[in-house]
C-alpha cells in the first residue's frame, strides 16, 4: 500500500482502522517532501519534529476515542498566508520572512481540533499575488508534472505538494482563481467556497473582498470533507456568514441526473488552448451520459471581468499592504534617516516587482480624481457582471467552464508579460467578483503530458450542485497519476 | 473709513464614546494602562487580524444623533482613510466619508441675541489611533497602542458660528447633550472631546465665505477663546495688508498661545478613502431605532420643568442643577434620601462650586456621598449645628467625605442652645465690654454685636447665635 497515493478520506480510515498509524501517514509525507521539495519547492517551512511530535498527540487522542473525524491523522500543508501560531508565516515575502504570528487562523484551528497533523506551510506567489508561483520571495515552485513547467498560482506550492503526495491534502486561498488554477494545472481537485463560507481570520489579506479559503486535494470527496471541516461562522470575521447547511458531503450522490449545465459560448472562442477545448468539452459529454442537460448560452460582459477584478483587487491590497511598514515587525531597512526615508526604504526592499506593480494600481485607482472613473466604475461592472450570473442560474444549476486557458507555462514565460499573464485568469476572477462557489476537477492531459481541470461554478451558497457535478464527473474517469507518486 | 469683519466658524468635534471596550476588538478603553497593554492582534494591525464592530458604539453614535435632531443614515459604511504615520497601525484608520451615521441635524444655543440654531451637516464613527512618545535624549519614538481602536464619535458643524462665545455656547451644548446621554464624559482637558476650530473672516455683508484655515489640538475653552480671537486678528492683518489668506491647517500651541502652520493645502494627503471591504454595512431597522429612542433618558428641559414641578426649585436654581448631568444625579440623589430640595441646591450652587472652582475641579467631580450632604443638612435643620458650623464641617465633607455627624460629635462641635449654659459666658462678656453696654443702651443697637462675637470666640462657634443675642437683650433689658 502507498500513503502517498491516498486520498484524505481513504487515509483517515486507514489511520481510524490502525492499518496505518497517524505517525507513518507523516514520516510517509516528510520522507516525500525529503526527497522531491529540493527539486519543487513546494514548502517555505517544513518543521519535522513538530509534525512527529502532533502525530504522536494525534494519536494518542484517536486510540482514546477522543478524535474520531474523518480527517484525524491525515497530514496537510497550509498556504503560507494562513497564519499558524508556533512558526513562521510569509506570504512568500522578504518583508514578513521572519514574522512569527501571535495567533492561528480561524480554518487552521479547525482542522487541528479535527486531528490534522501539519506538516509546514507551502510556497505562493508573494501575498498571493500572481498566477505561477513565480514571485515568491523564496524562489518558484515547479510542477510536479514536468518540472520545467509552473504549477500556476497563488497557491502553486499547495498544488504541488497534494500532486506529488508531499502532504494529503492541503489549504489554499482564491482571490482570483488561486486555488481552482493551479489545481488544474498540477491535476488535483480544488475548491473555491462561497465568500463568507471560511472564515478569513488569520488569512493575510490581498483582495478582502474577494478572499475566500479553500481545500485542496485528491479528489471531490476529500475536498467535500475538508470543506466541512473548516467551513463556519465566525464571529471574529465580520463578512462571514451563518448558513443553514454545511454538509457538503452529502451533494455527492454519484448521480449527475437532471442537473442543468450551461456552457458560456464566450468561454469557448479565440485564446482558449484547443486541446483543453477539446478536453473540458469532453467532460461536459460525460456528464451528458450520466444524465445532465447540457446547453450552451450567452454569458456578457465577460471582457470586463478582468479590468475590473485588477482594479478592485488592487485598490484593496494598496491598502490592506500598508501595514507592511516596518514599524511594527517585519523587515526593516538597515539603514534610514527618519521616517518616511524608513517607510520608503523598508517597503522597496521589502515587497517584490509585482507586490508593488500591484500597489501602485490599487493606490491610482483610489487617488482623489480617478476614484469614480476607476474603483466606483469597476464596482458597477462587478454588479452587472452578478446580475448577468444571477441570470443564468435562473437556468442552470451548474455552469461549465475551463479554469485556464492553456496548460502549465513554462517558467520564466509569464512574469515578462504581465498583462498577458492577467488575461490568464478569465474564466476564474467572475466568480470571486460575484462570490461565487467553483471547484476544478481533473479532467485530462494535453500532449505535452500536462494536466487539465474542468470548472464548476455554482451560484451561491449552491456548492452542493458543484460538489454533484464533480463527483458525478470523477466516476467516469479513472484518475491520473503523478510521476512523482508512482 | 476701516472695513468690519465678520467671523465665520465651523466645528469639527471629536467625542471618545464611554464604551468598555475598543470600536473593533475586545480590548479595554481604560485610561493610563501600561503601554500596549490593552492590545491584540486587531488594535495593532497584526496581519490576518479582522474588524469587527462594537454595537455600544453604533448606539452610542445615534443615540447622539438623535438628540442632536439628525437624519440617521439607514445603510451606512465604513471607509479607509489611508495615510502613514506610526500611531495608526494598519497605515488606515477606518473612518466614515461616503455614508456616515447621521446627517442634518442641529442645535439650539443661547447668544446675546437669543436662541441661535446651529447645524451639523454629519456624524460619523471612527477609531482613535495610539500615541507617539519621542525620546529626545536616545533620539528614538516609542508607540503606544492602547488608544488604537477607541471609538470617536466625529461631529461636523455648519460653518454657522460667528463669535467665540457662540463656540463655547456650541460645545457647551453638546457636551452636555452628550453626558446626560452617557455617552461620553467629554472633558476637553482629557481629550475626551476635541474641538478643531475652521475659520474665516469676511466683509461685513458679504455673502460669499473667505478662505478658511483650520486649527488643531484646543484643549480647553479658555484656549478656544484665545484662537479664536488670535486667528481672526491674523486674518484681517493678512487681508488689511493686501495678502491672501492662505487655506492651511495650524497647530495651537497653548504655552505660545498662538497657532503656527502645520501644512498647506497644497501637500494635504490623499486619503484615498474606499469603503472597509472588512466590515459589512450597516443596516439601521425600525426596531433598532425605535429602542434608542426608548432609551433616551431626561434631558436637561425636561428635568428643568420637573425640579420646578416636582420640588418647587427656582428656575435658576434648576438651570444651573442641570447644565451637569452629574450634579443633576447628585441632587436627585440627595433629595431622594429625604433632603430639602432648595438647601441641596443651595449646597451645591454655593460651597460645592466655590470649592470646585477654587480646587480647580470640573463641576462633575464631586468628592463626597449624597448620603453625608443629606446628614448635613439634617443636622442643620434639627438645629444640631449652626450654619458657620456647618460650612466648616461641609469642608471636611468636601475633603475627606466624612459622616458630618460623627465629624459633629468627634469635634464637640453640637450648638450649645442651653440658656443655662450659655449665661454665664454671656454675663461675663458683658461685664468685660463697658463701653458697647454703654453704646447699646444709648441708642447704638448695633453695638451689641461685638459682645455676640465675643461669646461665638470663646464657644468656639457652637453658640446658637440666636440664643446669644436674645440673653443679652434679656440681660441688658
Amino acid at each position: 500500500m502507498d500513503i502517498l497515493n491516498l486520498t484524505a478520506v481513504s487515509l483517515g480510515e486507514k489511520i481510524k482502522a490502525k492499518e496505518v498509524s497517524v505517525k507513518e501517514a507523516t514520516k510517509a509525507c516528510l520522507g516525500q517532501i525529503e526527497k522531491q521539495d529540493k527539486t519543487l519547492n513546494s514548502f517555505i517551512t517544513v518543521e519535522p519534529e513538530k509534525a512527529l511530535e502532533q502525530a504522536e498527540k494525534v494519536q494518542q487522542k484517536i486510540d482514546a476515542g477522543e478524535l474520531t473525524g474523518p480527517l484525524a491523522g491525515v497530514p496537510v500543508a497550509v498556504k503560507d498566508n494562513m497564519l499558524v501560531k508556533g512558526g513562521l508565516t510569509t506570504c512568500a515575502s522578504h518583508i514578513l520572512d521572519h514574522f512569527h504570528p501571535a495567533f492561528s487562523s480561524t480554518a487552521v484551528e479547525k482542522l487541528q481540533a479535527a486531528g490534522a497533523v501539519i506538516l509546514g506551510k507551502t510556497n505562493m506567489d508573494e501575498f498571493a499575488m500572481g498566477s505561477t508561483t513565480e514571485t515568491s520571495y523564496f524562489g518558484p515552485t515547479r510542477n510536479p508534472w514536468n518540472t520545467e513547467h509552473v504549477p500556476g498560482g497563488s497557491s502553486g506550492g499547495s498544488c504541488a505538494a497534494v500532486a506529488s503526495g508531499e502532504a494529503i491534502y492541503a489549504l489554499g486561498s482564491d482571490t482570483g482563481g488561486s486555488i481552482r488554477q493551479p489545481s488544474s494545472f498540477c491535476g488535483v481537485t480544488g475548491i473555491k467556497p462561497t465568500y463568507g463560507t471560511v472564515s478569513r481570520y488569520g488569512l493575510v489579506a490581498y483582495g478582502s473582498s474577494l478572499d475566500q479559503i479553500g481545500p485542496i486535494a485528491k479528489d471531490v470527496r476529500d475536498c467535500a470533507t475538508v470543506l466541512e471541516t473548516i467551513a463556519g461562522y465566525d464571529p471574529k470575521d465580520s463578512t462571514s456568514v451563518k448558513r443553514d447547511d454545511y454538509g457538503f458531503t452529502k451533494a455527492l450522490t454519484g448521480s449527475a441526473k437532471g442537473l442543468r449545465i450551461g456552457i458560456p459560448e464566450e468561454y469557448f472562442g479565440e485564446g482558449l488552448d484547443p486541446e483543453v477545448k477539446k478536453s473540458i468539452l469532453d467532460a461536459a459529454e460525460a456528464l451528458k451520459a450520466q444524465g445532465a442537460e447540457v446547453s450552451y448560452f450567452h454569458l456578457p460582459l465577460v471582457e470586463y471581468a478582468i479590468p475590473a477584478y485588477y482594479i478592485i483587487a488592487c485598490a484593496e491590497a494598496s491598502s490592506n499592504l500598508e501595514r507592511f511598514d516596518g514599524v511594527k515587525y517585519g523587515y526593516r531597512t538597515k539603514e534610514y534617516e527618519g521616517l518616511h526615508n524608513m517607510y520608503k526604504k523598508t517597503r522597496s526592499e521589502g515587497f517584490g516587482a509585482e507586490v508593488k506593480r500591484r500597489i501602485i494600481l490599487g493606490s491610482f485607482v483610489l487617488s482623489s480624481g480617478y476614484y469614480d472613473a476607476y474603483y466606483l466604475k469597476a464596482l458597477r461592472v462587478k454588479a452587472l457582471i452578478k446580475k448577468a450570473f444571477d441570470e443564468a442560474f435562473e437556468k442552470y444549476d451548474v455552469i461549465l467552464a475551463p479554469a485556464s486557458p492553456t496548460t502549465a507555462p513554462k517558467l520564466g514565460e509569464s512574469l515578462s508579460d504581465p498583462i498577458q499573464m492577467y488575461l490568464g485568469d478569465i474564466y476564474t476572477i467572475s466568480v470571486n467578483l460575484c462570490g461565487l462557489p467553483g471547484i476544478t476537477v481533473p479532467c485530462g492531459m494535453d500532449s505535452k503530458g500536462l494536466p487539465i481541470g474542468v470548472q464548476f461554478i455554482g451560484n451561491v451558497f449552491r456548492e452542493d450542485h458543484i460538489l454533484q457535478a464533480g463527483y458525478a464527473y470523477e466516476q467516469t474517469r479513472t484518475m491520473e497519476i503523478c510521476p512523482l507518486c508512482r | 473709513m476701516a472695513k468690519e469683519y465678520e467671523t465665520v466658524i465651523g466645528l469639527e468635534v471629536h467625542v471618545e464614546l464611554a464604551t468598555k471596550t475598543k470600536i473593533f476588538c475586545g480590548c479595554s478603553t481604560a485610561f493610563g494602562g501600561a503601554p500596549n497593554t490593552h492590545t491584540c492582534p486587531v488594535c495593532t494591525g497584526m496581519p490576518g487580524s479582522l474588524p469587527v464592530l462594537n454595537k455600544k458604539v453604533l448606539e452610542y453614535a445615534v443615540a447622539v444623533g438623535l438628540a442632536t435632531n439628525c437624519d440617521i443614515t439607514r445603510y451606512s459604511k465604513f471607509d479607509r482613510k489611508n495615510y502613514f504615520y506610526p500611531d495608526n497601525p494598519q497605515n488606515y484608520q477606518i473612518s466614515q466619508l461616503y455614508l456616515p451615521i447621521c446627517r442634518n441635524g442641529h442645535v439650539d444655543i443661547d447668544t446675546a441675541g437669543g436662541k441661535k440654531q446651529i447645524r451639523i451637516h454629519e456624524i460619523h464613527m471612527e477609531e482613535d489611533a495610539g500615541k507617539l512618545i519621542h525620546d529626545e535624549w536616545n533620539d528614538t519614538s516609542l508607540v503606544d497602542y492602547n488608544r488604537s481602536g477607541v471609538p470617536l464619535i466625529e461631529i461636523v458643524s455648519e460653518p454657522d458660528m460667528r463669535s467665540a462665545d457662540e463656540v463655547i455656547a456650541y460645545l457647551e451644548k453638546l457636551r452636555m447633550t452628550i453626558q446626560y446621554l452617557g455617552a461620553s464624559d467629554c472633558k476637553l482637558n482629557e481629550g475626551s472631546m476635541r474641538a478643531d476650530v475652521n475659520l474665516s473672516v469676511r466683509e461685513v455683508g458679504s455673502q460669499k465665505l473667505g478662505t478658511r484655515t483650520e486649527m488643531k489640538n484646543i484643549n480647553s475653552f479658555k484656549a478656544i477663546q484665545h484662537a479664536i480671537e488670535g486667528e481672526r486678528q491674523r486674518q484681517i492683518e493678512e487681508l488689511e495688508e493686501g495678502r491672501e489668506v492662505i487655506q492651511e491647517t495650524r497647530r495651537w500651541d497653548d504655552n505660545k498661545e498662538s497657532s503656527r502652520p502645520m501644512r498647506s493645502k497644497e501637500d494635504a494627503q490623499d486619503y484615498r478613502y474606499f469603503p472597509d471591504p472588512d466590515l459589512t454595512p450597516i443596516v439601521i431597522s425600525d426596531e433598532f431605532l425605535a429602542k434608542i429612542k426608548s432609551q433616551e433618558p431626561e434631558m436637561q428641559d425636561a428635568k428643568i420643568a420637573r425640579y420646578q414641578k416636582e420640588f418647587d426649585l427656582p428656575e435658576y436654581d434648576a438651570q444651573i442643577i442641570t447644565s451637569v448631568k452629574k450634579m443633576a444625579d447628585f441632587f436627585e440623589d440627595t433629595v431622594a434620601l429625604g433632603a430639602n430640595p432648595k438647601k441641596v441646591s443651595n449646597w451645591l450652587m454655593g460651597e460645592t462650586m466655590r470649592l470646585q472652582k477654587e480646587k480647580g475641579m470640573d463641576q462633575d467631580q464631586i468628592p463626597f456621598s449624597p448620603e453625608n450632604l443629606a446628614s448635613l443638612i439634617a443636622l442643620t435643620e434639627d438645629g444640631s449645628i449652626n450654619s458657620s458650623v456647618a460650612k466648616e464641617v461641609f469642608e471636611q465633607v468636601f475633603a475627606d467625605d466624612v459622616d458630618p455627624k460623627q465629624y459633629v460629635e468627634e469635634h464637640g462641635l453640637k450648638s450649645m442652645n442651653d440658656e443655662g449654659a450659655l449665661r454665664g459666658i454671656v454675663e461675663e462678656k458683658i461685664a468685660a465690654n463697658p463701653k458697647a453696654v454703654e453704646d447699646y443702651r444709648g441708642g447704638k443697637k448695633k453695638a451689641i454685636g461685638a459682645i455676640v462675637g465675643q461669646v461665638m470666640k470663646e464657644t468656639k462657634g457652637k453658640a446658637d447665635p440666636g440664643t446669644v443675642n436674645k440673653l443679652i437683650k434679656e440681660i441688658l433689658g
